[in-house]
């Protein structure tokens, strides 16, 4: 007779069961706050085809303290799972060889994170210039 | 003070498959001196306490493989993982997460085997090569490629790292994965088309969420993780070269 009879342990709350799996989830579920803002900026975009009334309805909506706070929560989200994206990234790309040598991790994610700060700046500072 | 003054408890994780339903902790306490791994915790168990706790090892040295356990539900080898890091307080062992239990700490690695083969880990040259043509020539640079990945010992402890393993235990997995890439970028190889198949197939790199825990717990530094998401672009590469190339692509 065989003996045998190999067990399988359940996976419910897998997440849960360790501390790097719960960031993950953290980091993961920030992506709703980029698709909840991109949403936001189509639907501005929409109600300026519809015309000046609405846009300058949709503006009104944005000044609402409910729209201030989900903007606030969007760029802490954002600002996170921008970091985490960097974070990974080394691990996702083949390696970079500069001069014979392996680009080491940290060099790829700091290029990363600069990239996005430079970014965010230039587009603060264009809107700045035209809004003046 | 005597050479055996500390004493920890060790908290085991058993089944034994012909008379249990279902797994069930036993703590044992165990005396240590601080050069003592949790392998040789659990060796003192079998030696001095009960003699039908069931473990694998072979080597005692982090080479081998065989010795990979859930110590306080994180994958390590046992063999370099050391009982003062975790004294006062109980060490907790369980067998490797996501694979099937066999009987206490040893799993069933039967699905492991199989992918391993499935990814022909072999030199497959381009063409048939004499003799008289003399050795292969690599530049450091080619060694390279692959050396990272060429360090995996086998160990699963990766597998036990990943949760979508666990969902899906027919995914290719990161160190099957790892060492299907050490070949393909090996000049020596010509296999590579033949391997991209099992890359993109339903059990291939896309399972991959990038957790990237695998990578972490990872023993070799082999980054297996690397190793996957490398091929999702190789893979998306080939999906689109062949709109533009008719040799191009997969089949
Ligand atoms: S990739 Fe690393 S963790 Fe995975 S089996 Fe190989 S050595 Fe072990
Ligand atoms: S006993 Fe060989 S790796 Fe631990």
């Amino acid at each position: 007779m065989n003996k045998r009879r190999p067990y399988v342990r359940p996976m419910d709350g897998w997440w849960r069961k360790n501390p790097y799996f719960v960031e993950y989830m953290i980091h993961e579920s920030t992506a709703l706050f980029v698709a909840a803002y991109a949403a936001v900026l189509l639907f501005g975009l929409l109600r300026l085809s519809q015309g000046e009334a609405a846009w300058n309805a949709w503006l009104n909506t944005l000044g609402s303290s409910w729209f201030i706070l989900f903007h606030l929560a969007a760029l802490l989200a954002i600002s996170y799972h921008t970091y985490t994206w960097f974070k990974i990234m080394p691990r996702t790309m083949p390696p970079v060889v500069i001069g014979g040598e392996r680009l080491p991790a940290w060099a790829i994610t700091g290029t990363g994170l600069a990239a996005a700060a430079a970014a965010c700046l230039g587009l603060l500072a264009i809107v700045w210039g035209m809004a003046r | 003070m005597s050479e055996h003054s500390k004493i920890i408890e060790i908290e085991v994780l058993r089944y034994n498959p012909e008379t249990d339903k279902v797994p069930s902790p036993q703590v044992f306490e165990v005396p240590f001196t601080d050069d003592m791994s949790v392998l040789q915790g659990i060796q003192y168990i079998k030696d001095h306490l009960d003699g039908s706790l069931s473990f694998r090892w072979s080597c005692r040295m982090a080479i081998c493989g065989s010795c990979g356990m859930m110590i306080n539900g994180v994958p390590h080898l046992s063999c370099e993982t050391f009982l003062r890091d975790y004294y006062p307080a109980r060490v907790r062992v369980e067998a490797l997460n996501h694979f099937p239990i066999e009987r206490d700490l040893v799993i069933n690695m039967e699905g492991f085997i199989k992918k391993l083969e499935s990814i022909q880990p072999y030199i497959i040259p381009k063409e048939p090569r004499t003799l008289a043509q003399g050795e292969y020539l690599q530049t450091p640079e080619e060694l390279n490629r692959y050396e990272q990945f060429s360090s995996c010992i086998n160990c699963m402890l990766c597998y036990a790292a990943c949760p979508q393993f666990g969902l899906n235990p027919e995914f290719i997995g990161p160190a099957a994965t790892a060492l299907l890439h050490r070949y393909n970028v090996d000049t020596r190889d010509g296999a590579k088309e033949e391997r991209m198949e099992l890359v993109h197939s339903e059990e291939g790199v896309f399972h991959c969420t990038a957790v990237g825990y695998c990578s972490e717990v990872c023993p070799k530094h082999v980054d297996p993780a690397n190793a996957v998401n490398q091929n999702k672009t190789n893979s998306a590469m080939d999906y689109f070269l062949r709109f533009i190339s008719p040799k191009g692509g997969a089949k």
